[in-house]
């Protein structure tokens, strides 16, 4: 790995982004926008929903939109010819896959500022813990997403079977995190499922959050989280081929 | 003891359910050298073995006494593909400049790529928006960058107009001079004419290698792609030959 070439692959994805203003301003600000039409489709209910689901919404949001748009742009670059000629020349796999898991978990980041600060600035949301450990769960939610986008993208050989992935990846974890159903009242299958999806520890984290000011158990989950995004570009980096049929 | 730039020994390729290659022999050295021959033929094939991204059966493929997509190739070699392998929404210079910190060159070297395939009055415009021969082009420079001693082209003039065919041709040379092995791939048999060593493909298999002079002389034909015609019968008649004798 060299840091030279993995800064050059991020300088070069962020210009793209920067050029195409359209996705740039999707990826700041659509999570925010939905935040908020879910606090105004409550906002005349008496129940504090808004309250109990916002948070982990907080952290699905970013996980959903980044897991869509890195295996979509990963796809097209393996699609373009471009991958090939970057293997043929000193770029290591890795290289490549920092390279984007940077550019995207700075996007990721800008956007779940935003989206955290709009939430509970202006919309109210309650939070217990501390706001700055929910954004950094919520950083963490959309680099998970990039990573395990980036290694799905390898098993799509066309941009609709890329897209398809999302309900097929996503929608599960979003069923099985917690958000519907409390994931100790699942069926127990159901509830052993759910141990092994990495969206579950994120909700949990942010679950956790919303009642309590303590952190102990924010950070654990933190921690899986942040497992699942290593173990997801390392399995990226399995999927790159220098040679292909 | 390795003279030749590349040496490919009984090299096999399958790609889906067509063997592409079948045991294929070939030695190329400094020069221009040309690959000549009817689409599907394996030219592609052949050329992603040389860079090492193309997955082999059996044979060797070697670079400069290496291995080749060994690690000290990848800085020795360029690569154009055959499609436009650039990113469209990036300008001219910016796909350069990312190239170049990837191969750890300076804006120099991209300037110099810019100029050598005349498209330095758009290196500012972004690549999608131009015209598919200035596209093409784009992608060149980034094969042309750092001057490398392995030039791998794909049919690098595919749909350009003839000054700016000439002029590529005219840098091939140029860059065979300086000392780099030039490996170029064609479908247009008047490209032919201007290669110093001419290899032509059928099949998977190289069935005449040589000057163009030689093998117009041997052929008797007035241009190359008369000699590839006539070599082409010849080769399906001594295939159809072996084919009877083994039936027998």
């Amino acid at each position: 790995m060299s840091p030279r070439i993995t800064m050059a692959v991020t300088r070069r994805v962020l210009t793209q982004l920067r050029r195409d203003h359209r996705t740039m301003a999707m990826l700041l600000f659509l999570p925010t926008l939905l935040m908020t039409l879910l606090w105004w489709m409550f906002k005349d209910t008496p129940a504090q929903v808004f309250d109990s689901i916002g948070p982990s919404l907080l952290a699905l949001f970013p996980f959903f939109i980044m897991f869509l748009v890195t295996s979509v742009t990963t796809l097209r670059e393996r699609s373009s010819g471009t991958l090939e000629r970057l293997l043929a020349m000193p770029m290591g796999k890795l290289d490549f896959l920092f390279g984007y898991a940077l550019a995207f978990g700075l996007m990721a980041a800008l956007q779940s500022v935003i989206a955290v600060a709009v939430s509970v600035g202006f919309l109210g949301m309650d939070v217990v813990g501390p706001v700055w450990l929910l954004t950094v769960v919520a950083v963490l939610d959309a680099v998970l997403g990039s990573a395990l986008g980036l290694f799905v993208s390898a098993f799509a050989q066309t941009e609709f079977q890329a897209v398809q992935f999302m309900p097929a990846v996503v929608v599960p974890q979003m069923l099985l995190c917690g958000l519907l159903v409390p994931r100790d009242q699942l069926p127990t299958v159901l509830s052993q499922i759910s141990d092994v999806l990495p969206l579950s520890y994120a909700v949990d984290a942010m679950q956790h959050l919303m009642v309590s000011a303590t952190t102990g158990e924010v950070w654990q989950n933190l921690v899986i989280v942040s497992a699942f995004a290593v173990a997801g570009l390392g399995l990226g980096a399995a999927t790159l081929r220098r040679r292909t049929p | 003891m390795t003279t030749n730039a590349v040496e490919v020994r009984d090299l096999q390729v399958t790609r889906g359910d067509i063997h592409v290659l079948h045991g294929l022999d070939l030695d190329i050295d400094g020069g221009v050298t040309g690959l000549l021959g009817p689409s599907g033929c394996g030219k592609t094939t052949l050329m992603r073995c040389l860079v090492g991204v193309q997955q082999v059966d059996g044979g060797t493929v070697t670079v400069f006494g290496e291995d080749a997509g060994s690690v000290p190739l990848r800085h020795r070699i360029g690569y154009h593909t055959q499609a436009a392998s650039v990113y469209d929404d990036l300008t001219v210079l910016e796909n350069l400049q990312f190239f170049a910190r990837v191969r750890g060159l300076d804006d120099d070297a991209c300037r110099r790529a810019v100029e050598a395939v005349d498209l330095t009055s758009h290196d500012r415009h972004v690549v999608g928006r131009l015209s598919g021969g200035q596209r093409s082009r784009a992608s060149l420079a980034v094969a042309l960058l750092g001057e490398p001693d392995l030039l791998v082209l794909d049919e690098p003039t595919v749909g350009l107009d003839p000054v700016l065919r000439k002029e590529l041709w005219e840098l091939f040379h140029r860059l065979a001079d300086a000392g780099s092995a030039v490996f170029v791939s064609s479908h247009v048999m008047d490209e032919a004419e201007r290669c110093d060593r001419l290899l032509l493909m059928r099949e998977g298999e190289i069935i005449a290698d040589g000057t163009p002079a030689e093998i117009k002389e041997r052929t008797g034909a007035a241009d190359a792609e008369h000699a590839f015609l006539t070599l082409v019968t010849e080769h399906a008649g001594k295939h159809a030959r072996r084919e009877m004798e083994a039936e027998r």
